[in-house]
């Protein structure tokens, strides 16, 4: 694919991104914080939520296939999880944790499993997502090309 | 002697009785004779003097001999040898020889012994006079000390009662005397009183007249004067029948005051002004006065009367004193009321003006208003001197508050760049309507070199210039008006007293009105400047206003540093206003008055910033601290509250811990991070990142001690804000 082409995809799938809801204004910030002392910002980050969600997941998994619920360590969790999202701008994600912690504070096991659920869902989603993006850049600065700077023009 | 008996007798006759009798006494005086030199050696030598020792002698010997004779004799009275009457003989004639020269000793020893007798009882006379004369100076030297003592006394005080009293008392111990009084005299000067006596303790209200011969007499000299007891001055104990009384001594005690202590004047008192002091000796004591207690006498009465003179002088002095302290309280209270009435004055006229403008301006906007509409000439006539006349009165009331702030130095000018050319356009616009009706061309004259944009008082400069040029208009009936403006340079003409000195970014404005008008008498020029004061008669008075007009342009131009004269030729020939006033030179073209806009933010640099994060949550630790980085900072990260307060050092100047964490722990560790730093320049900034940013929560951090909350999470532009606002601060709580 030619380089402006690429540009261009790259821009036009972003944005679907940020119109789905998927990634919020948070995410731009960590875009604009990455600069040549920093380069590899967002991607580190991004890496970094992945791993500690992954493992977070888990626990959660875990913790709720318990015979007697521990809500006190659920929500600890569930809190993290959503501090990670919203710092990198996962805003789906973020939202279906505070549904979750509403569940948790109220109790209801089957509400929070479903909730668990949910997150996971949109978790999965938005790293798919992510990836492919960091793919697209990949190709275009292997390409010698630059990433086009966001504009929220929207 | 006893006759000596050569007759060889034989043997004891019939007178046998007789012969033992003889023998008898014979032996006596032999023994006598003994033992007389051994007494006289024995006492000679106890006496330590005795000029005659050779005489005693001699005298021993012959006693000796004449008791060895007799004691011989007593062998003679029997048959004796012929040894015997040898040695008698021997011892006979040697008494003899003895005997004649003690005799003719004495001749010349007796007299001697004699006159040492006279001698004696003459060094007698002379030690018993001796011990008399100084029992005499013993005396004096102690009525000497007592001088002294007295003296010291009376000068430790410097309270007049206590000086006179202490005098009184110890003249008294001194001379042991039976009274002891003081005559002062009174106020008039004709009388003298009796204030202080020694024994009576409450003397009796007692006057005598100033002018007896007995008191001139002691006034008349320095010296103490010895006055009979029956003098009025004297008669002061109740006459209890005693046999005598005892000698009387009077003395003049100088009263001094402050304008005698002429030097020249020092050794002849040019008072007038004596006291009397009066002395008593015991009655019946046959005591005399004598030369020594006179002297001390006169000696104390000197003392006293310097002792009194410092006590008036003292007196004086606090007098005074008190007067002027009286004085300053007076005079702080009647500032407070001088003040307060300002304050009052001020207040009414603040409260006066405004309640008076009001209606005055509603009249003159409804006036004009007014004019706009449609008038019949009448009404318009009419509406026009309302609107007249009320102009006439809002300025009268302007005038009247400006210049009562400006007596009292309250009013202050109001600086603020303006354009000096505008200015002097708008004045000529003002004043061209009336000009043009009265026909008299105005011509304005900027020199080249003034400045565009000056820094000063406009409002007052355009007063003063309306002022003036209004004054050129209004006393011109025909002519032209001129108004130059230029920069005063030092070879222009001001008046003597009066220099300009342009300084580095001020100059001095000054401003010519020249008309040809009426023009005024050069005598009353200095009136001009005065307050109400107007040189027209009154037929001439049409030209209204209230004559304080110049009297405030002054005021004006004064507190701008400034002077404002007139020149004219007198009447009929014109006159020139001018007026330098000083004005500073503005760098920028009119926006100075306005505070400068904070410089971008985008410009502040964070560089080395030494900041540290607390979060659990490792994601958003990175984004922030991606964050910071970006923004310059230094950042240290940490993951839990133990590990923060290990961390945190002085260096740190801001600590960003994220409090989302449910649980009170979050915001304990912001107490133990103040308990750390005690000092509050070394304690970092604190700020807490916390989801939710209601009331409570702020509430909280702020009992905790922290500086400031953010809401998570964080954009760059909010925390590049934050951290500018908070560094400048120190205390953020509207970063919502």
């Amino acid at each position: 694919m030619e380089l402006v082409q690429m540009q261009k995809s790259l821009q036009d799938y972003t944005k679907s991104l940020f119109l789905d809801g998927v990634l919020d204004s948070q995410f731009l910030q960590l875009q604009q914080l990455q600069d040549e002392s920093n380069p590899d910002f967002v991607s580190q980050v991004v890496t970094l939520f992945f791993q500690d969600s992954d493992r977070i997941l888990n626990d959660l998994s875990l913790s709720l296939d318990q015979q007697v619920v521990d809500f006190k360590k659920v929500d600890p969790h569930v809190h993290q999880l959503k501090g990670s999202s919203s710092s990198i701008g996962a805003q789906r994600v973020k939202n279906a944790c505070v549904v979750f912690r509403s569940f948790c504070e109220q109790q209801n096991v089957e509400g929070c499993h479903r909730c668990l659920q949910q997150v996971k869902k949109e978790y999965y989603l938005v790293k798919n997502r992510l990836e492919t993006l960091f793919k697209l850049e990949q190709q275009i600065v292997a390409s010698g090309g630059m990433i086009p700077a966001m504009e929220l023009g929207f | 002697m006893m006759e000596v008996c050569n007759c060889i007798e034989p043997q004891w006759p019939a007178d046998e009785l007789l012969m033992k009798y003889q023998y008898i006494s014979d032996f006596f005086i032999a023994v006598a004779y003994f033992s007389i030199p051994l007494e006289l050696i024995y006492f000679v030598k106890k006496s330590a003097v005795f000029p005659y020792r050779w005489v005693l002698v001699q005298f021993g010997a012959f006693i000796v001999l004449c008791g060895a004779t007799h004691l011989i004799n007593l062998w003679t009275f029997t048959t004796h040898s012929r040894t015997v009457a040898l040695v008698m003989t021997t011892a006979k004639v040697l008494t003899a020889v003895v005997s004649c020269a003690t005799a003719l000793m004495l001749v010349h020893i007796i007299p001697d012994l004699l006159s040492v007798k006279t001698r004696e009882l003459f060094l007698k006379n002379k030690a018993a006079e001796l011990d008399r004369e100084m029992g005499l100076i013993r005396t004096q030297e102690e009525t000497g000390r007592h001088v002294r003592m007295l003296t010291h006394e009376i000068r430790s005080t410097l309270d007049r009662h206590t000086i006179l009293k202490t005098t009184l008392v110890e003249l008294g111990r001194t001379l042991a005397l039976e009274e002891c009084a003081l005559w002062m005299p009174t106020r008039t000067g004709l009388e003298l009183q009796l204030s202080y006596t020694l024994r009576q303790q409450h003397p009796v209200e007692y006057t005598v007249p100033i002018q007896l011969p007995v008191i001139n007499q002691v006034f008349g000299t320095s010296r103490a004067v010895k006055i009979s007891p029956n003098s009025p001055v004297a008669r002061l104990r109740p006459v209890s029948g005693k046999y005598l009384l005892g000698e009387v001594v009077a003395v003049r005690v100088p009263l001094l005051h402050l304008s005698n202590f002429q030097i020249n004047d020092w050794p002849e008192l040019s008072t007038k002004r004596y006291a009397l002091m009066v002395l008593m000796l015991p009655s019946d004591s046959a005591r005399q006065w004598h030369v020594h207690e006179l002297e001390l006498v006169e000696v104390v009465a000197d003392q006293v009367a310097v002792a009194l003179s410092h006590a008036a002088i003292l007196e004086e002095s606090m007098r005074a004193r008190d007067l002027l302290m009286e004085q300053n309280v007076a005079l702080d209270i009647a500032r407070r009321e001088a003040e307060t009435a300002i304050r009052a004055r001020n207040d009414f006229l603040a409260v006066m003006n405004h309640e008076m403008r009001t209606p005055m301006h509603a009249i003159i906007a409804l006036s004009s208003l007014l004019q706009e509409t449609e008038l019949t000439p009448e009404q318009r006539l009419m509406v026009e001197t309302v609107l007249k006349s009320s102009s006439l009165l809002a300025t009268l009331m302007n005038d009247v508050l400006d210049l009562s702030r400006l007596e009292d130095g309250s009013l202050q000018l109001e600086l603020g760049t303006f354009n000096l050319h505008t200015l002097f356009r708008e004045v000529l616009n003002l004043i061209k309507p009336i000009a043009v009706v009265k026909k008299l061309p105005i011509t304005l004259n900027l020199a080249p070199d003034l400045p565009e944009f000056v820094v000063g008082d406009e409002k007052r400069l355009m007063q003063i210039i309306l002022n003036i040029v209004g004054n050129a208009v209004k006393f011109s009936k025909q002519g032209s008006i001129s108004v130059t403006a230029l920069v005063t340079k030092s070879d222009n003409r001001a008046p003597p007293d009066f220099f300009v000195v342009p300084t580095g970014s001020h100059f001095y404005l000054r401003v010519k009105v020249k008309d040809l008008g009426a023009g005024i008498n050069p005598q009353d020029i200095p009136k001009l400047f005065t307050k109400f004061a107007q040189t027209q008669s009154l037929a001439t008075r049409s030209s209204g206003g209230s004559g304080l007009g110049l009297a405030i342009s002054k005021r004006f131009v004064n507190l701008m540093e400034g002077n404002i004269w007139i020149e004219s030729e007198g009447v009929g020939k014109g006159c020139t206003a001018i007026f330098d006033v000083k004005l500073g030179i503005s760098n920028e073209s009119k926006q100075s008055g306005i505070p400068k806009v904070p410089a971008n933010p985008q410009h502040v640099n964070f560089a080395g910033l030494k900041v540290l994060v607390m979060d659990e949550n490792g994601v958003s630790r990175m984004v922030t601290k991606g964050l910071l980085v970006h923004l310059g900072c230094e950042v240290t990260t940490v993951s839990s509250s133990e590990e923060c307060l290990r961390v945190v050092s002085h260096e740190h100047r801001v600590v960003f811990m994220d409090v989302c964490t449910p649980g009170v722990e979050n915001y304990q560790i912001a107490l133990r991070i103040h308990e750390k730093f005690t000092k509050r320049h070394q304690r970092p900034l604190l700020v807490a990142l916390t989801g939710n940013t209601d009331k409570s929560t702020k509430e909280r951090c702020m009992s905790f001690g922290l500086d400031g909350v953010l809401l998570k999470p964080v954009s760059l532009d909010n925390m590049r804000n934050v951290l500018s606002d908070l560094l400048e601060h120190r205390v953020l709580y509207e970063a919502m």
